[in-house]
């Protein structure tokens, strides 16, 4: 069974969906390394959009990757890394 | 010597209106906006009207990013005073963020976002409630969300007294500007018509259970039959009045007086409070009975909270002794937005000159009450008077008054 992988455009649905966009900000652009606070998103927005990366991946991650992964590449590389591990382990 | 404080914007969602011109056009003609329950189906309920803000669409007035943490008071509240803002020729952008803060009044906090979040954690498990459940729902919300939108870090909180809340928010508002704050958001947004609020109100008894929109909140009258919820409320921007004289700011009033008591416990046969906290307001803002212009009551239509709130009236200023309204006939009782807005219509009726009606009301005989009912008065208004009462015992009382 192949892995499933997370992408930057799951990435940008799940926090259109959990925390909407703010008002000068393009997800549309070269977004992989802007912080996440530069895009508008706190902590409670990232805990949020982890919880339904949880549920529709059925992963469960630790609270360390969200707090931890400061740019869209930093969570899609901490997803896909358990997404993997997962697919080894089974 | 205390520093005037005055009011400099207002913004409106009430359930006869959406924005300030169209409450007062509705206000001052009497335009009736209780109806049956839209936003649930409130027939397996044993009270089934409300007063509902028509036309609001969150998605029109706020970024994206406040849609999925936001209640729809919240909602409210934020577009409002976007509005009171405007209206105050206010950019809070320009300002030094400490020298702006935000006093709402909240009187049962985000209700339907709470239930839409309870009925995932029930149905579908803990892993579904929404990570913004945490403030969403929070009596607090209001004042934090409209500090955190315009960057308003100066003095901020919630006052949490049910009705009487609205006024206890711009009392405490006047006194963070006089500490030295130069300006403060203040007022109060309240909406919880949802099962989850309507159960609560249902709960505490007070709900009229008519399904006739025209006799079912009828205050003052031998009728009387409890009262119908609304939601909505009033942002009012409050500033110190050198402060706007300075800045060449429209002046829409001065708050001049606050009185504020709690009722003695039932039963112990002392008198309630509602007279001492009309004294008081008239005492704080230096003015004579016989100063003012018109009372906008509390209007709680149980025939025991009206006859407390007549004797009061009839005690401080005598037998038909001074005009009496109760717009919110037209809205149902708002809660802590009730106070605002009759603040707001207060000062409106001062720039008019015209009292705006009771409607559907017959006033009982035995209250010797002025009731100004059927049609708006044309009048000269300097002073008004804002009673509200918050159940458990708030009474509280404000005074405003025109600015020359």
């Amino acid at each position: 069974m192949s892995a499933q992988e997370f992408t930057l455009d799951s990435l940008k649905r799940i926090l259109l969906e959990a925390a909407g966009m703010a008002e000068d900000v393009d997800l549309g652009g070269d977004i992989l390394d802007t912080d996440f606070e530069d895009l508008g998103y706190e902590s409670l927005a990232l805990l949020e959009t982890g919880s339904r990366i949880e549920r529709e991946y059925g992963i469960t991650l630790d609270d360390s990757v969200l707090t931890e992964a400061r740019t869209p590449r930093a969570l899609i590389d901490a997803v896909n890394a358990h997404l993997m591990s997962g697919a080894t382990v089974a | 010597m205390t520093a005037s404080v005055v009011v400099t914007g207002l913004g409106v969602a009430a359930p006869n209106g959406l924005g300030t011109r169209d409450f007062w056009d509705a206000t001052r003609n009497g335009k009736n906006a209780i109806g049956r329950v839209t936003r649930f189906d409130p027939s397996g309920y044993p009270a089934r009207l409300a007063g509902e803000v028509p036309g609001f669409v969150a998605a029109d007035h706020l970024p994206s990013r406040l849609l999925p943490q936001t209640d729809h008071m919240t909602q409210m509240a934020l577009a409002a005073t976007d509005w009171a803002l405007a209206d105050a020729g206010v950019e809070p952008a320009d300002l030094p963020e400490f020298d702006m803060g935000v006093v709402t009044a909240s009187a049962s906090g985000g209700f339907e976002f709470g239930q839409g979040e309870l009925r995932k954690l029930w149905s579908q498990g803990s892993q579904y409630v929404s990570a913004y459940q945490s403030f969403a729902w929070f009596y607090a919300v209001n004042s934090g969300q409209i500090s955190i939108r315009n960057g308003m870090k100066g003095p901020s909180g919630v006052v949490v007294t049910d009705q009487a809340g609205g006024l206890d928010a711009v009392a405490q508002a006047r006194r963070q500007i006089r500490k030295g704050t130069p300006l403060i958001v203040s007022g109060g947004v309240d909406a919880s018509i949802c099962p989850w609020g309507w159960v609560a109100q249902l709960a505490g008894g007070r709900l009229s259970t008519s399904d006739e929109p025209d006799r079912a909140y009828l205050p003052f009258d031998r009728e009387a039959r409890g009262h119908v919820p609304g939601e909505g409320g009033a942002i009012l921007i409050m500033e110190a009045a050198d402060a706007a004289r300075a800045r060449g700011a429209r002046i829409y009033g001065e708050i001049s007086g606050y009185g504020a008591t709690f009722d003695p416990r039932p039963g112990s046969g002392r008198a309630p409070g509602l007279r001492k906290a009309i004294e008081l307001a008239l005492a704080d803002a230096r003015a004579e009975a016989g100063d003012v212009d018109v009372v906008f009551a509390d209007a709680a239509a149980l025939p025991d909270l009206d006859r407390v709130e007549a004797e009061a009236l009839t005690a401080v200023f005598g037998r038909r002794g001074v005009p009496v309204t109760a717009p919110k006939t037209m809205t149902g009782r708002l809660y802590s937005g009730a106070g605002p807005l009759d603040l707001a219509a207060a000062l409106l009726a001062i720039e008019e000159g015209l009292i705006p009606p009771t409607v559907n009301v017959e006033p009982a005989e035995e209250y010797g009450l002025d009731l100004v009912n059927g049609a708006a008065r044309t009048a000269e208004v300097r002073t008004g008077l804002v009673l509200a009462r918050g159940q458990g015992g708030f009474n509280s009382a404000v005074v405003v008054r025109a600015v020359d």
